[in-house]
């Protein structure tokens, strides 16, 4: 599978590095003053109010079903999206630096990696000594199976 | 599509409405020759467009229908019922044709030959009948293409072009329209109008009043004077407007701090024009309610042409402004419930002259402000709604239970047609009736934040009252805390705003674990917000004073127990994200003036936790009581549900209000025990044990005296009230006190003693194995205080004697009973207690006795050992131990 070069906003979650296609990124920013929504899905972390507009934040590693993180959410970075007209922010560990990935680095994304992970999973780049999963911000955003299969 | 097109399109499509609305009114007085004119220029305006615009299809049926309008207008042949079918038949060609036009930007196909020929034949086959036209003012001259000649211009009419009278008429009958609004207007010229309405004359126009009428000269030419513009441009100009109030917002709260700052007057200046932007923005996208009701006319008239009912529909309040968003959300809705009343709600004819009522049925539409909301209202004089019917079909939907049902009011019963899938009507015609209905409307109305309520009288008919509000996008809201959050509330659904707990004058009671609040002798069920909401416990811990936010939503009042109330602010809703929609309570997020965003909670979200049923209660506890004796004391009572109807026991003597699981409730050979506090406690049930709840919870009152208690299962606790207690029907059967008017229905009230004696019996009669503690004589002359005490002495071990009157106590004491205390009553009679009390002191059999009396108020009094108040349980018990324990040691 080829795919043509293209630069990558990459972070952290869990560990793990991620990266999304940057043209899908609408801005990266910190968390401040976080409202939690009441009876809403796991995830969601709360709304804030960035630049006049409410975002959605929704946390990764609840979304994944990972341990929460342990310093809370001040202080946190989120990768700001757009969808259907709505603002989203999906809180992840730590922000790196923006990469010029090749597609010949691409691979599909392997049986072997966690079933959860593979969920969200678009493939994988094979870094220099690590690997970076290609994250289906989409599918992120949606509830995980397993909670809209019940 | 090419805008030309599009213009046309979206033109012809309002003016057939219009035609709609005309015919039907035209049909009603074919004498109104200015309805007619308008209906023939906007028939003739469609024609003459598509001739420009190379509509060959859409030329031929309006000019068909042009031509039979047009002997309608020369008189040449009458106008009946089928003639004016057959007209709307044409239109509704017409829009079919548009509609496709519309879809594709070509004429769609299609056989329009037999229509044509229909036409055709009416505007021929008539023309020959001997109706004498009338003479017109002059002769019209005609072109060679049947062009009309025109007196103003001096010319030949070109096709599409409508002369300067039937423009004239046209905005006159326009007015007319816009009549019936409570706008202002001069009575001379409506006179006018009126006079050239009914004027026989074929031009009718050439009688119009004096061009002092300025509205006259106004509209001349409407192009100059409005724009098409589309909805997205309008909603984006809001979307930004709301964005400025926020900022704005924020800028005050800012200056706010500072003192002296010299940002003081520009930013009021500010704060003036957004304000005033935000109004006229508003303004845009108002819309007259009437826009929703231009259909109805025509459905109205189809129904009754259909089912062969005579039905007139007033509208009133046309002009009426509301959000055109609100506008959209609301037509269908409006649409569905009128059809409904002409459907089910309005008899045949010859059903409403046997109920003699007037042939011809009313629906009533009606659009009015009132405090922030619009209210439209739907009345029909029609058979109103069959409450039997829709009791049966509750419980034959398994909504209720019979028992249930029939304790029930009317009211309440007619609340089901709000129901998922309900419907009673008997046939389902192809108008309604089809189990889709009013529970949609509701949802639709909801949604918007608004609320609906109905009035049904068997036989006189029905009304629906819907209000809404005027505006989605801006609200003032209450800012209030909970547990360390806070949260916006609408404005519009706060009635009031209570303190409660330490220190306050109110305080929450419990029934049945529903918390309460008693607020001028109504019960206001509560909702704590943190608990609803599952918010994490807030740092402070739990506090002792709470605010509690009186909500109503349509008929419903309930209250929002809250931490603190901030502020009132107006906020701009913004909906909340797609992953969140369909969180319950929630109906969106804003921006406060701090920057904070907070979520929007959702008044009816939040009655609907508290359950149907409890709304359902406090909406009985608003009815205010019928009975209103004088004389008779007041009790609290608990009301509940048992077998058939409600059933009241006193409050004094219930110690509990239990929900226990079914599962708990253990049988044996015809008993049932549950394990409660520590010990077994007999259950019984009014009805027998096999009325026992079989699934879920099982409601029960528990009767507690010193280590015996028993519990009373019943089906539902319905209320805790206060009332006087005249029993107008004494027991006809053990078990029964009587029956007492409550809260304006008949109700019985049990007799707490004979339960308890049956559970004794049933509990091997341990009781009354014990040894008596003494003998009691109680005279009291009200039924209920006996029996409100024989078996709460009776459960602390005495054994009691209860009389009404002095006389029946002297005559026991002819018999030779003695006793160990003598109770009485003090206050309804004082003179004779005194007298009793001295002439007890004397008697050799009874002068040992003590003598205990009930007050309500604490004192002494002469000749008696003690006072006791009578509801004061542990008081009266004590007073008796001591008093026979004193006489004993005096023995």
């Amino acid at each position: 599978m080829s795919k043509q070069a293209c630069d990558y906003v990459t972070f952290e979650i869990a560990g793990r590095m991620f990266g999304t296609d940057v043209s899908t990124v609408h801005d990266v920013f910190r968390l401040e003053a976080l409202t939690p929504v009441p009876l809403a899905r796991p995830d969601v972390a709360g709304l804030l109010n960035l630049r006049g507009r409410i975002v959605t934040a929704v946390d990764a590693r609840r979304r994944l079903g990972l341990a929460p993180r342990e310093q809370g959410y001040a202080g946190a970075m989120a990768i700001g999206v757009e969808r259907g007209g709505e603002s989203y922010g999906l809180v992840v560990d730590r922000v790196g630096d923006v990469l010029r990935l090749d597609g010949e680095q691409f691979e599909e994304t392997p049986a072997s990696l966690d079933e959860g992970w593979r969920e969200v999973s678009r493939g994988i780049f094979r870094l220099k000594g690590e690997l970076l999963v290609e994250l289906d911000m989409d599918r992120m955003l949606d509830a995980p199976a397993a909670a809209t299969a019940v | 599509m090419d805008d030309l097109l599009s213009e046309f399109l979206t033109e012809t499509t309002e003016n057939l409405e219009i035609v709609d609305i005309e015919l039907v009114r035209f049909e009603a007085d074919p004498s109104d020759q200015a309805t007619l004119n308008n209906i023939f220029r906007l028939v003739h305006t469609v024609k003459g467009t598509c001739g420009f615009l190379g509509l060959p299809r859409l030329e031929g049926v309006a000019h068909a229908g042009e031509t039979l309008l047009g002997k309608f207008r020369d008189h040449a042949i009458e106008v009946t019922p089928d003639l004016v079918t057959l007209t709307l038949r044409c239109v509704d060609r017409i829009k079919e044709i548009v509609a496709g036009l519309g879809e594709t930007g070509v004429e769609p196909d299609g056989d329009d030959s037999a229509l044509l020929a229909d036409l055709h034949a009416a505007a021929e086959g008539k023309a020959a009948a001997p109706v004498a036209p009338p003479q017109p003012l002059r002769p019209a001259r005609v072109g060679p293409n049947g062009e009309r000649w025109d007196e103003d211009l001096q010319r030949f009419l070109r096709p599409g072009e409508v002369s300067l009278a039937d423009l004239e008429t046209a905005f006159r009958t326009t007015q007319r329209g816009a009549d019936e609004a409570p706008a202002p207007r001069l009575p001379a010229g409506r006179e006018a109008v009126k006079q050239a309405a009914t004027a026989p004359a074929p031009f009718a126009a050439k009688a119009r009043p004096e061009p002092d009428d300025e509205e006259a000269h106004g509209p001349r030419d409407p192009a100059s004077q409005t724009i098409r513009v589309s909805v997205d441009v309008l909603e984006n100009l809001m979307t930004m407007v709301s964005e400025l109030v926020l900022t704005r917002n924020s800028l005050l709260q800012m200056v706010r701090t500072l003192n002296d700052s010299e940002f003081k007057t520009p930013l009021q200046r500010l704060s003036n024009i957004t304000a005033e932007l935000q109004d006229r923005v508003m303004k845009t996208r108002m819309q007259p309610v009437g826009g929703a009701w231009r259909k109805l006319p025509r459905i109205i008239r189809d129904i009754c042409r259909d089912v062969g009912k005579k039905i007139e529909l007033k509208l009133e309040g046309e002009a009426v402004e509301l959000d055109r968003q609100v506008l959209e959300l609301i037509k269908d809705p409006l649409t569905h419930m009128v059809r409904n009343s002409a459907d089910h709600g309005i008899e045949s004819p010859a059903t409403r002259i046997m109920a003699g009522k007037p042939e011809t049925g009313t629906i009533h539409l009606s659009a009015r402000h009132e405090g922030g909301h619009i209210i439209i209202e739907i009345a029909d004089d029609g058979a109103g709604l069959n409450t039997t019917r829709i009791r049966d079909k509750a419980v034959e939907k398994g909504l209720l239970t019979a028992a249930e049902a029939a304790a029930l009011s009317d009211a309440q019963i007619h609340r089901f047609i709000f129901a998922p899938g309900f419907s009673t009507a008997a046939a389902v015609t192809n108008l309604s009736g089809r189990g889709v209905g009013m529970d949609v409307v509701k949802t639709n109305i909801e949604v918007i934040g608004g609320a609906i309520e109905l009035h049904s009288v068997e036989g006189q008919g029905t009304t629906f009252r819907i209000q809404i509000p005027l505006t989605l996008a801006i609200v003032s809201a209450l800012i209030l805390g909970a547990r360390g959050q806070r949260f916006a509330a609408p404005q519009t659904s706060v009635v009031e705003l209570v303190r409660v707990g330490e220190g306050a004058e109110h305080k929450i009671d419990e029934i049945n674990r529903l918390k309460v609040l008693r607020l001028r002798e109504r019960l206001l069920p509560l909702i704590d917000l943190g608990e609803v909401l599952k918010l994490a416990p807030g740092l402070e811990g739990e506090r002792a004073v709470h605010t509690v936010v009186v909500m109503q939503v349509g008929a419903a009042r309930f209250g929002l127990v809250v931490d603190d109330v901030h502020d009132t602010e107006e906020i701009v809703v913004k909906p909340l994200a797609s992953l969140l929609r369909g969180t319950p309570a929630l109906s969106g997020a804003t921006i406060l003036g701090d920057g904070a965003v907070v979520v929007i909670l959702d008044p009816n979200g939040l009655a609907a936790t508290l359950g149907a049923a409890r709304v359902e209660a406090a909406k009985a506890a608003h009815a205010p009581a019928l009975l209103a004796q004088t004389g008779a004391e007041e009790k609290s009572l608990v009301l509940f549900l048992a077998g058939d109807g409600e059933k009241a026991a006193p409050m004094e003597l219930v110690t509990r209000l239990e929900d226990v699981p079914c599962e708990k409730i253990e049988r044996a050979d015809g008993r049932a025990v549950l394990q409660y506090r520590g010990a077994l406690m007999t259950i019984l049930h009014p009805n027998g044990l096999h009325a026992l709840a079989r699934e879920g919870s099982q409601p029960l009152l528990v009767f507690a005296q010193d280590d015996f208690a028993f519990g009373l299962a019943v089906d539902r606790i319905v209320d805790v009230v206060r009332e006087r207690v005249t029993f107008d029907l004494t027991a006809d059967r053990p078990g029964l006190l009587g029956v007492s008017v409550i809260r304006g229905k008949a109700t019985e009230v049990i007799d707490v003693s004979y339960y308890l004696a049956q559970a004794q019996a049933e509990w091997g009669d341990r009781r009354a194995r014990r040894a008596v503690k003494g003998r009691l004589l109680l005279v009291d002359q009200s039924a209920f205080a006996r029996n409100m005490l024989s078996p709460l002495l009776t459960a602390a071990g005495y054994q009691i004697e209860a009389v009404a009157s002095v006389e029946d106590a002297w005559a026991l004491n002819k018999r030779g009973d003695a006793f160990d205390a003598i109770m009485t009553d003090l206050d309804s009679d004082r003179q004779s207690a005194a007298d009793f009390a001295r002439r007890l002191s004397q008697d050799p059999l009874w002068g040992e006795a003590a003598r205990v009396a009930f007050s309500g108020e604490a004192r002494e009094a002469e000749n008696f050992a003690e006072v006791v108040r009578k509801s004061d349980r542990a008081g009266l018990l004590a007073a008796l131990d001591y008093a026979l324990k004193t006489r004993r040691n005096a023995a």
